[in-house]
């Protein structure tokens, strides 16, 4: 039997519990979230008390507890971002995607996450989808990426 | 890969990479920064690898991937070397033609190069360039020649000699009085004397003590410690070594922020590489000196940039700061004696090392010495990362190396020192860049974050900004941060959409010295400064959404109305197809109309329309 992937990352980092960060990254990496059943077993293979690394994994912001989209749309409000427009770009991908920040749609298709800063600030806005970045990005640019993605989708169905 | 255990090894391998080196005629640069990516790079170096091989180049031709010259605005960048040729807004499709030209011909590819926005001529090398003109490049020249994932390249451009030169030259004593000579202050933000920093460290009796270099670079609009991290760890490290041969450390850390992968990545080369060779480990250069570097992941929170913060994420805990009573230089990780530094700090100390403190010392102010990079970003013509010695004013900055306003729009202010600084007003543009001035006028020099600011900016929605980020960033450990901050975005929030009085203004002030005097930690205390700053400067602007519920940049939505001017409109129809709510209506080559009821104020009809014809009041 293939050992649990779970087990590997604990592993790697020799049961440390000062390496849980780097742990819940690793596992995050894997599933895309951090399933209940995931934290279970690192608290187990730690000794530590599972609301101590439920405590870690929400205090951070790059966790998250629930399911993603099979796209992951990342908006960057950082300063230089928000005063060239990222609130705009913002408002229509809500408007595209009937969500909110930190929501999924309904169809598990896409996620939408912002962040205060990317760090490409000189070609902002900056939009990061499926981890590749898109620069100088407008709500026109957002949306014709959005129905790329959607049409590629209904694509591969029919 | 050789290990090299001595000075004489070290030496040896300089020169044998040096020896190797002259069998390329020709060297391609392509910089693989992050924002270059973002353009595109990858697919520039792709085709330059498929089109070297299938000329039968790749002997000839050296093609190496850099780390970032900062004119990222302008990328993908390419350089041809020895001939300096800098190449911008480079694609694919121009590759070809490169080599063809360049490579085989020598000649210049003329739509590709720079051309001067005023005399209108092609300008060949980057150096000759405005944006780099002014520049004082120390640290970041080096991005340009280093393949930050071959330790051989900063090999070869002298790297681990001054770490030689410390370990066999210098007694960690005699390290840190060149340190203190040198004038170096904290490049992170708070401009904390280093040396000093050191020394206090050094004096700690205990056997165990850590280095820790802060790479959780949160504010946002900074990016230069990634660029650095990316571009050249391998200074860093060097740093590091220099600095826990000084103190008594021999295990450093580096706390990179989730949000750069590829600082991450380059990061663990370097250490992976340093390792291997024998610059990290046992007995480094046959020294008798041992020193060791892990990485550290952070988890996205603006709060661990935080000194105590950052010390608790990498125990493994939330990041909660605690109380500074007794300072980290006495117990930091583990409650052992624990020094961090800033990466751009860590990247000045080889270059101090190697040319010394006199030489450091004389760039720059009286208090402020060296140079300091800052991220050129926001409402300015030319973008990216700007490396000038100490006490350039923020006109040059801004209008000289950032060639001034985008699109004939006003610039009226710049925002330094991210969220605990302020925003700096055009009419204060001749202020000296120091540590000093600028928290004189109530703003600071922070990491480096510069976002120019110009009249389509609402100054009230900047202040809103920041005191919701801060707000969303608070761990919620002491109250008035975490409670202040919630008062003062539901009051600055009222004052955008209209529902501000005479009253708001006074209980914003209030509230914030009340948050300023009482948080905790730093995030708390300099909270208020973009908002205080804001006000200090632009309180007509606040008045005007009061009073005359109106917002004069046009920015904040509950106060504005879009509309086309019967007069002007073509009735073209472009703004009908981009309208994401399908608010304009109208017949083809008649004038259109907004549908205020259903326009969600996105203002992507005014960006599409030729005319000009989109109002917004």
């Amino acid at each position: 039997m293939n050992p649990n992937p779970v087990d590997l990352i604990v592993d790697k980092y020799q049961e440390k519990r000062t390496a849980i960060i780097s742990i819940l990254h690793d596992v995050q990496d894997r599933y895309k979230y951090l399933p209940d059943e995931a934290l279970k077993m690192v608290a187990s293979r730690l000794r530590m008390d599972i609301n101590e690394i439920y405590g870690v994994a929400t205090f951070y912001k790059s966790f998250t507890l629930t399911p993603q989209g099979k796209h992951s749309i990342t908006l960057c409000l950082g300063t230089a971002c928000h005063v060239r427009g990222g609130p705009k770009i913002l408002r229509e991908l809500k408007g595209l995607l009937y969500i909110e920040p930190g929501q999924t749609t309904a169809d598990r298709q896409f996620s939408l996450n912002v962040v205060n800063c990317l760090g490409v600030c000189a070609i902002g806005p900056v939009m990061m989808v499926d981890r590749k970045f898109y620069g100088e990005m407008n709500p026109i640019r957002a949306k014709k990426i959005i129905e790329k993605l959607n049409n590629n989708r209904r694509g591969v169905k029919s | 890969m050789r290990t090299v255990k001595s000075v004489k090894d070290l030496e040896k391998w300089k020169n044998d990479i040096l020896s190797k080196q002259k069998r390329h005629e020709i060297i391609v640069s392509v910089c693989g920064g992050t924002g270059c990516q973002a353009l595109g790079c990858q697919k520039v170096k792709a085709t330059f690898q498929k089109e070297l091989r299938k000329n039968g180049m790749r002997e000839k031709v050296a093609l190496k991937v850099t780390g970032c010259p900062g004119f990222c605005e302008r990328g993908p960048l390419v350089t041809i070397f020895p001939q300096n040729i800098f190449y911008q807004r480079v694609k694919a499709e121009d590759v070809p033609e490169i080599i063809s030209e360049t490579i085989q011909n020598g000649k210049k590819v003329d739509r590709l190069l720079f051309e001067d926005p005023e005399a209108h001529r092609k300008i060949t090398s980057s150096q000759d360039i405005p944006f780099y003109k002014a520049q004082m490049r120390l640290l970041l020249s080096n991005n340009d020649l280093v393949d930050p994932t071959r330790i051989e390249d900063y090999i070869a451009i002298g790297g681990y000699q001054s770490l030689a030169k410390t370990l066999f030259q210098m007694r960690p004593d005699e390290v840190i009085e060149e340190i203190k000579d040198s004038g170096l202050r904290g490049r992170g933000g708070a401009g904390y004397p280093t040396g000093k920093k050191w020394e206090d460290c050094k004096k700690e009796s205990n056997e165990t003590k850590y280095v820790i270099c802060n790479c959780d670079e949160g504010d946002p609009g900074a990016f230069m410690d990634r660029a650095l991290m990316e571009g050249n760890p391998h200074s860093v490290l060097e740093g590091m070594l220099i600095g826990a041969y000084a103190i008594g450390a021999n295990q450093g850390f580096i706390y990179v922020r989730h949000e750069y992968p590829m600082a991450h990545k380059n990061a663990e080369t370097a250490i992976q590489q340093a390792r291997r060779v024998g610059l990290l480990g046992k007995n480094i250069l046959g020294s008798g000196f041992d020193f060791d570097v892990e990485i550290a992941k952070g988890g996205g929170a603006f709060v661990c940039g935080e000194s105590t913060a950052l010390i608790a994420s990498i125990e493994g805990r939330v990041g909660e700061p605690r109380s500074k009573q007794i300072r980290t230089v006495r117990q930091g990780l583990w409650g052992k004696p624990t020094n961090l530094n800033n990466v751009e700090t860590w990247a000045n100390v080889p270059l101090i090392i190697e040319k010394g403190s006199k030489w450091f010392s004389s760039i720059g102010t009286e208090k402020s010495k060296g140079t300091k990079i800052f991220s050129l970003v926001g409402q300015v013509k030319n973008t990216g990362l700007v490396e000038v010695p100490m006490g350039i004013t923020l006109k040059e900055i801004i209008f000289d190396i950032g060639g001034g306003q985008q699109n004939g729009k006003r610039i009226k202010a710049v925002q330094t020192g991210g969220p605990s600084g302020g925003c700096i007003p055009a009419s204060l543009f001749d202020l000296p860049v120091d540590f000093d001035s600028l928290t004189q006028v109530g703003s600071m020099m922070g990491s480096g974050g510069m976002i120019v600011m110009d009249e389509r900016t609402c100054m009230v929605d900047v202040a809103k900004y920041f005191v919701h980020f801060l707000q969303e960033e608070s761990c919620g450990k002491c109250l008035p941060c975490r409670e202040g901050l919630k008062r003062m975005g539901q009051i600055l929030d009222g004052i955008t959409e209209g529902k501000g009085n005479e009253e708001s203004l006074s209980l914003l002030e209030e509230l914030a010295e009340v948050v300023a005097d009482t948080s905790l930690c730093g995030l708390g205390k300099t909270a208020p400064n973009p908002v205080l700053s804001a006000l200090r400067y632009f309180r007509p602007e606040f008045e005007a959404h009061i009073y005359q519920k109106k917002c004069p940049a046009a920015v904040c939505t509950p106060l504005i109305q879009y509309s086309i001017s019967e007069v002007d409109c073509t009735g073209c129809g472009v703004c009908v197809k981009v309208c994401p709510t399908q608010a304009i209506k109208g017949e083809k080559k008649q004038s259109h109309i907004i549908l205020a009821e259903i326009c969600s104020k996105c203002g992507s009809c005014k960006d599409v329309c030729k005319s000009n014809a989109v109002m917004v009041q």
